[in-house]
């Protein structure tokens, strides 16, 4: 919303300056987005007068002249301009200053040999407009040396202001003048309108017809002037409507204009001789369609309301009217109309056809329903005063709806709410000015809010409204303890999990990476996504269009495009959402990781020490393991199976589970994956779901139970198997550690082979059995005898003999 | 040597001197104990001369006993001074041929490659400062409902405040009801109240979506929001919270903050708030300096229908919220210039900006050391 100074001062006599006024309607809560100064702009640039224009000595197609700018000597300045001539009146720049066009800063110079102390400037060179045929032309009264901006009117600042969805009534210039009046920053001035009698009966009738569907208009005013000439408005207002952006049409359509911005109260003029029948606003049926004045044609339905006559659709209600029955110079009768329009609809309506006009934004808003009918009378006069002619009377459908109501406000509810302190003679003092009509008396006042403030519903937007205008910055920062009670943790385990997955991770060197929540259906089809209720009905882009099931195919994206930027050896993980539907219970806590190449976890790449191979699936096992522990997983319970999910490597994968659930896979990416997904491998990865991890129990006690230690060296014992391929070295070491639990404390692979010496189906499996007694040293004899336990059940389990 | 007496006996004397000259002469183990097995062997000098005490007189034993076997202590001194030096000597010539060049490389610790994303680091940094004063961290859904996102929270329905949030949409869900990706995690705040009898004191971080992109704007962002309800906090304890909130996030002693009045539908009173910074040097913010402005969050005490919506009496309880992007305030605090980069993935950029694994914000070490 853009306002003159000048025209603000049609509201407002101020009794602050300018600077004052800007710095305050932010605080009030109208943010200035901008003030644009032209005269600033144009300061240096003075009116001047050519005495003498003589041709160049040394060039046809300049002049010298000199010029007088009041005080001093006549300046010489070397001109290329056609009508540089004397006795021309024009603009002036003295050295030193700075062409707003180029940017470039004036010197004292020599043309072919002829100094120019300055220069005498055209419109496109002060940044005006793209005239450049020659020098400005000054009227002849224009006095010599004041400033340029001061002649031409330009020394009226325009401010911007971001007006809050609350605030319609802002979106008029008298809107802001009151609550400035009500900050005391200068006194309201809004005379009465007097209403225009008629001195006919209007020729054109207006009914609401919605055939028994919901009125999409509480109200509708309109009366004809005869006999108006409508040609161009006159200047004052032209330069109001340029000022902030509009483009001066006719005064007719002018005064509509004006009074959008200056009461918000949008108009519509109708051409009376191109309306054929009396006026009926109803819905619009399917299959009409209006062309309007921004010379689009809008298709319509029975959802939009339309203002038509016998012929058809002349308006788009509250929107924007028809090209059909508009105002043009040869317009001599004019219908002019003042409505309320239903704000959902017209915003609905809008939205639909893609019309954001001014009309739309105020109606959509809210106008102020009290001041349907003045509006028209304040048309009335505007126009007679600028195009004459003679109206009629005014002819009304609907009622103005009565929005009076009344709230009971304790006084008190301010400090209550705001902590600030008002005296009860302020707080009253404050809604008064804002037009509230305040009655009864303290502690319990009641407050009617006026016909324009549609957005005041109770006590806490009085509290508002009293708070931003004796000023926030009046609320005292009030200290705020914490609650009694001890010291707790305020993360619950599944945040702190998800802390230290994440450090976990970037401590095996992985960078953590942010990507969307969404990607193509594609992709998320790859990775057991896709379901129709995870797609976005208004995607941002065809590739970001269903919610992620898997943190996968983001970080493979983004590895890819890594390689592509020439970093290939790339460690990324991710800790984030996935879904597996649109419940709240579908949505888990995920983190995965991936490597490509050589990101290997010692370091990638080329090393003298020996270079850095492919990293392979155990790197990711490595990883997930890592991430699992620092979570606080059970890994002693935790089985690894050869089955995982169909992106990855059917051979070089596996799931971790505990129990029946499955908590996470890993593995080599499948080959036939990267080729949908465009990218490049090889390319390990993990992910797990940090929610399926159980919690752990809550203990009485930090204590941490008593350390355990044997007097007794641990004896060593080592073991080849030779076993089927398909056989677990975990199932080895699981059926080895079960052999006595009590004794055998721990048992590692130390060696696998496969080749020349062991059949081809088969592999060599060595472990090493760590017992730890605890009672005395063991006997040789005893070792044997858990040694022979450990091989028998070890051939048992897995069908594995001792190697030979 | 030859004039030193060693003993009273000159041929004692002189096989001392003999010895000795050889031991000093051996310059390996293997030469020594050639000399020693010459003199301590079996059929050594000095070990035969210890034989032949056992046919002398008492006398002639009383004399040489101790001559000789002082002699053969002296020898075996000898030899294990200089098996000393010569296993001393022969260690130094091994070391010497065994340098190595200390100004090879070594692999860099993956704890110094490995990287946390800003988002997370500034969560975590703005997590310790809210959990200091009292506030638990609530997380929900990243696909809301309608009712949720919106009407709950006092957006009427059709109404340009509920347009203004670019939403996206899913398929209604089985009761027919619109899904949304949410806008803000203000729905965060809805579960909340329905799921808590006040007093509440939390803080809502997460990923939040609006259809939007350009240079400020990615489709998805993240912001954590505020909320307090009990019987007594008002705006004047929401202004202490941010602005002890903004002097321990951005590590300076005092903050000049400024609240306008703004237009949220949840919150009434609402406020936006400015931070009071220096800009003049170019590519860097400071706060608690300076004459520009920057807005930096939204605010008000939460709106009576909000709280009715909540089933939480407005007559008896009351409370504030407020939101704030994070990435918006890490980019302020750490001087990223560009948001859309947070989501690149570039591991150039996550290395420059990120934060070691070990670097964990804490109140004690602070928030960024």
């Amino acid at each position: 919303m853009k306002f003159t100074y000048s025209w603000l001062q049609e509201h407002l006599e101020p009794t602050a300056s300018f600077e004052a006024i800007v710095d305050r309607l932010s605080l009030i809560g109208l943010e200035v987005e901008g003030v644009e100064d032209k005269a600033k702009a144009l300061a240096p640039f003075v009116v001047g007068e050519v005495l003498t224009a003589q041709k160049h000595p040394n060039a046809d197609k300049l002049k010298v002249c000199t010029v007088s700018i009041g005080a001093g000597d006549p300046i010489q300045v070397v001109c290329g301009a056609p009508n540089a001539r004397a006795g021309l009146k024009t603009v002036f720049a003295a050295p030193g200053t700075v062409i707003p066009a180029t940017g470039t800063e004036l010197k004292i110079g020599k043309i072919r040999d002829v100094e120019s102390r300055g220069m005498l400037c055209s419109a496109r060179e002060m940044g005006l407009s793209e005239e450049h045929e020659g020098i400005i032309e000054l009227p002849q009264d224009a006095p010599v040396g004041v400033p340029f901006a001061q002649v031409l009117g330009l020394n009226d600042p325009v401010v911007e202001i971001a007006v809050t969805p609350n605030r319609a009534d802002c979106l008029g210039i008298s809107g802001i003048a009151r609550d400035l009046a009500a900050a005391r920053l200068g006194d309201l001035l809004a005379p009465r309108i007097a209403p225009v009698p008629g001195t006919f009966p209007s020729p054109v009738n207006v009914t609401l017809d919605f055939g028994g569907t919901p009125s999409l208009c509480p109200a509708f005013a309109l009366r004809v002037i005869r006999g108006v000439t409508n040609g161009p408005s006159p200047d004052w207002m032209q330069e109001k409507l340029r000022a902030i952006g509009l483009r001066p049409i006719n005064a007719l359509v002018d005064v509509t204009n004006f009074l959008t911005f200056d009461r918000n109260r949008p108009l519509h003029v109708f051409d009376l001789k191109k309306v054929t029948g009396d006026l009926v606003v109803r819905r619009a049926k399917t299959g009409e369609s209006l062309l309007a004045l921004d010379g689009r044609t809008y298709a319509l339905d029975e959802s939009m309301c339309v203002i038509a006559d016998d012929k058809g659709v002349e308006s788009l209600a509250g929107i924007m009217g028809g090209e059909e029955s508009g105002c043009d110079a040869a317009t001599t009768d004019v219908v002019i109309e003042s409505a309320l329009w239903e704000p959902i609809n017209i915003a609905q309506t809008g939205r639909r056809l893609g019309i954001n006009s001014d009309a739309r934004f105020r109606f959509e808003r809210g106008v102020d329903p009290a001041w349907m009918v003045p509006g028209l009378e304040l048309a009335t006069h505007l126009i007679l005063d600028l195009c004459g002619g003679a109206p009629s009377e005014i002819v009304l459908a609907g009622a103005v709806p009565d929005t009076t109501r009344t709230i009971d406000f304790p006084l008190s509810e301010v400090k209550r709410l705001s902590g600030l302190e008002a005296s009860e003679a302020e707080i009253m003092d404050v809604l008064t000015r804002l037009g509230f009509a305040v009655s009864g008396a303290a502690p319990v006042v009641q407050v009617v809010p006026p016909s324009w403030r549609g957005d005041i519903e109770g006590k806490a937007d009085l509290v508002e409204e009293v708070v931003r205008i004796l000023g926030l910055a009046r609320v005292p920062a009030t200290e705020f303890p914490r609650e009694g009670g001890g010291r707790r943790p305020v993360l619950t385990p599944l945040q702190l999990r998800t802390r230290k997955a994440r450090r976990a991770l970037a401590a095996r060197g992985m960078v953590e990476a942010v990507t969307w929540s969404f990607l193509s259906a594609k992709a998320a089809a790859l990775f057991g996504g896709g379901q129709p209720e995870l797609a976005l009905s208004n995607p941002i882009a065809s590739d970001l269009s269903d919610m992620r099931p898997s943190l996968l195919p983001g970080l493979i994206r983004s590895a890819q495009a890594n390689a592509d930027r020439g970093t290939g050896d790339v460690a990324l993980f991710e800790v984030g959402q996935v879904f597996a539907g649109d419940r709240p219970e579908d949505q888990r806590m995920a983190a995965a990781g991936l490597r490509r190449a050589a990101a290997k976890p010692a370091g990638a790449g080329r090393f003298w020490q020996g270079n850095a191979g492919a990293a392979d699936a155990f790197d990711a096992k490595a990883d997930a393991l890592a991430a699992l522990a620092a979570c606080g997983a059970p890994t002693a319970n935790l089985q690894v199976t050869a089955d995982a999910p169909d992106w990855y490597h059917p051979g070089r994968s596996g799931s971790f589970r505990l129990g029946p659930n499955v908590i996470g896979t890993f593995g080599e990416i499948h080959p036939a994956i990267l080729e949908a997904l465009d990218a490049t491998g090889p390319l390990v990865a993990f992910e797990l779901i940090l929610d399926r991890i159980p919690e752990p129990k809550a203990k009485p006690t930090k204590v941490k139970p008593p350390l355990d230690l044997s007097a007794f060296q641990p004896v060593r014992r080592d073991f080849a198997f030779v076993v089927g391929q398909e056989v677990g070295a975990a199932d080895i070491l699981r059926a080895a550690m079960g052999v006595d639990r009590k004794l055998i404390a721990d048992a590692t692979v130390f060696d696998l082979y496969q080749g020349p010496g062991i059949a081809a189906e088969k592999k060599s499996v060595a472990i090493e059995v760590v017992l730890q007694p605890r009672e005395r040293t063991l006997t040789d004899a005893e070792i044997e005898a858990v040694a022979a336990k450990v091989v028998a059940e070890v051939a048992k389990k897995t069908g594995a003999t001792l190697r030979a | 040597m030859s004039d030193l007496v060693l003993t009273d006996h000159p041929g004692l004397d002189a096989l001392e001197r003999g010895i000795a000259a050889g031991i000093l002469a051996a310059d390996d183990e293997a030469a020594l104990e050639q000399v020693r097995i010459a003199a301590l062997g079996k059929k050594g000098t000095v070990s035969d001369l210890l034989k032949s005490l056992g046919a002398m007189t008492p006398d002639e034993r009383k004399t040489m006993g101790p001559a000789i076997n002082g002699l053969r202590d002296r020898v075996q001194g000898l030899i294990a001074a200089r098996k000393d030096t010569l296993k001393a000597a022969a260690l130094a010539a091994r070391l010497a041929g065994e340098r190595v060049d200390v100004t090879l490389p070594v692999r860099p610790a993956p704890a110094e490659i490995g990287r946390v994303h800003p988002i997370a680091q500034v969560t975590e940094e703005l997590t310790a400062i809210f959990a200091d004063m009292g506030f638990s961290v609530a997380e929900g859904p990243d696909i809301e409902t309608d009712f949720h996102n919106f009407t709950a929270l006092n957006f009427p329905e059709g109404h340009p405040a509920r347009e203004m949030h670019d939403t996206f949409f899913l398929p209604p869900g089985e009761d027919g009801q619109r899904k949304v990706l949410r806008t803000h995690t203000s729905p965060v705040q809805v579960r909340t109240m329905l799921a808590k009898a006040p007093p509440i004191r939390v803080i809502c971080p997460g990923r939040t979506y609006r259809c939007d992109s350009d240079q400020t704007h990615t489709p998805m962002f993240h912001q954590v929001e505020g909320l307090v309800i009990d019987k007594t906090s008002h705006m004047g304890h929401l202004k202490w919270i941010l602005e002890e909130f903004c002097k321990a996030f951005f590590e300076v002693d005092r903050v000049t903050m400024r609240f306008r009045p703004s237009f949220f539908p949840f919150t009434e009173p609402s406020m936006e708030v400015d931070i009071q910074c220096d800009r003049s040097r170019p590519g860097e913010i400071r706060f608690g300096e300076g004459e520009d402005w920057l807005e930096i969050l939204g605010c008000g005490m939460v709106h009576p229908n909000v709280l009715r919506n909540c089933g939480i009496d407005p007559d008896i309880y009351q409370g504030f919220a407020w939101g704030m992007g994070i990435d918006r305030i890490a980019m302020l605090k750490y001087g990223m210039n560009d948001l859309r980069a947070f989501f690149e993935a570039d591991v150039r950029w996550l290395s420059h900006y990120g934060f070691r694994p070990l670097d964990f914000p804490t109140l004690a070490g602070g928030l960024s050391a």
